[in-house]
């Protein structure tokens, strides 16, 4: 059922083209405005600057990516789920899209972004975990996050809102792997980030699938 | 009488809080001076937080369980105070800084981690507010007090025991129990944390008659 789920998601964004394209392009003009914002030459923003501003725009672009798998929803749509599928296969269905969705975003925004404002990466597989573990983490927060301002009839203000102070402990462990990952410095420097990483993303997996038939029901 | 005991017992304990936090011995540090004493004001201010934001959470819980307005009430009004007292406990610890790390706001991970936990809270507060229907407020607030508060945990407890901190007990920096040889302070220390905690109740139970004697006469 939720393999069978996750398909359809696919085929529907395949089918409207428009919305990946959409936050593709979101993507590759927020990298665009702040390249020529800052007013770069290849490889002379600060390390520290390009590690901060690369998860700040993939932050916002998570936040607009995830949005419309509730609030752009119609009510009905959303009935004729009901009548379907479980909340518990929903929920997880849509977090392991949501995911999937959010590497693939991740993974372009590296590409573009280190393509014009220069790649000072030395460890790449750590950087590929850590965009993986940041991928999960993100989207299970803003699943939920997006199912609860869907509910509040609200916009994506609200969404940004209620996500931003629960996403903050996480992004502060992300930047720090990635910093790590950009100094190329050894695993074990890591290793405690890593594990708190994993572990709030579990926290907020687990209570994520835990309350969302509550939701569901209203 | 048998119901007021508590409330006797908490004036009786503030009073001892005052007078003891105020006038009673204290190590003699350098740097630390007299405002070692804050440990009697600062520090109970986030155990009562902590506490009331507890009971808050419980109440949500009970809320999605029955659906009693009345738990939705007290999970709300719990909130309100705790958020109150971690206020006051940012202000505290500001003050102390100012003191003895020579600066109000220095970017301390214990700071940072105060000022984002305070940022859930409002946001809770502004996601109530952006709801009409009653019902579906106090259910989807409810879900967003559950999915904060364990966001919250592993900021308060874990993230700044991870960096270098600056704030006792943190960072390698001992905390009051390497001062209290004789235990004078936690003499006053313990009584002072049951204190606090009590009135946040107190005030808690207050604000909760109010709001149902303002629905009772609506």
């Amino acid at each position: 059922m939720i393999y069978q789920f996750i398909k359809k998601e696919f085929k529907v964004e395949w089918r409207n083209k428009y919305a990946i394209n959409g936050i593709a392009l979101y993507l590759v003009s927020t990298i665009f405005i702040c390249y020529l914002s800052f007013n770069v030459k290849n490889n002379q923003l600060a390390v520290v600057t390009w590690n901060a501003l690369f998860w700040i725009i993939i932050l916002f672009a998570s936040i607009n990516a995830v949005a419309k798998s509730f609030i752009q929803e119609k009510h009905e749509r959303q009935l004729y789920y009901y009548t379907i599928i479980s909340p518990q296969a929903l929920i997880t269905a849509r977090i392991i899209y949501n995911t999937l969705l959010l590497i693939v975003l991740a993974l372009l925004g590296v590409l573009f972004y280190s393509l014009i404002l220069g790649n000072p990466i030395q460890d790449i597989t750590l950087f590929l975990i850590n965009i993986i573990l940041a991928a999960i983490g993100f989207s299970s927060t803003l699943t939920l996050i997006s199912a609860i301002a869907s509910k509040a009839g609200s916009n994506q203000t609200l969404m940004a809102v209620l996500g931003f102070p629960i996403l903050l402990p996480m992004l502060l462990m992300v930047i720090k792997i990635s910093k790590n990952a950009i100094d190329g410095l050894a695993l074990s420097a890591s290793f405690d980030e890593i594990l708190t990483l994993c572990a709030i993303n579990i926290i907020v997996g687990a209570v994520s699938f835990l309350l969302f038939p509550y939701l569901w029901r209203s | 009488m048998r119901k007021y005991w508590w409330k006797i017992a908490t004036t009786v304990l503030l009073l001892y809080t005052f007078i003891g936090g105020l006038l009673f011995e204290v190590p003699r540090l350098n740097i630390l001076n007299e405002t070692i004493r804050a440990l009697y004001f600062h520090v109970p201010m986030w155990f009562g937080m902590i506490i009331l934001l507890t009971i808050s959470v419980i109440y949500s819980i009970k809320y999605l369980r029955g659906s009693n307005p009345d738990h939705d009430l007290k999970a709300i009004e719990f909130a309100n105070i705790g958020v109150v007292f971690g206020v006051l406990g940012i202000l505290t610890g500001m003050v102390w800084a100012q003191f003895t790390w020579g600066d109000w706001w220095s970017g301390d991970p214990k700071q940072n981690a105060a000022a984002i936990g305070l940022l859930i809270y409002l946001a809770y507060f502004v996601l109530r507010g952006s709801i009409e229907n009653e019902e579906q407020r106090a259910r989807i607030s409810a879900v967003y007090n559950i999915f904060a508060f364990s966001a919250l945990i592993p900021l308060l407890f874990i993230l700044p025991r991870l960096t270098d901190s600056l704030h006792p007990g943190n960072g390698g920096n001992p905390g009051f129990n390497a001062y209290d040889l004789d235990s004078r302070l936690r003499m006053v220390f313990y009584p002072a944390v049951i204190a606090w905690a009590l009135l946040g109740v107190w005030i808690t139970t207050i604000r909760v008659r109010i709001r149902k004697l303002e629905i009772k006469t609506q």
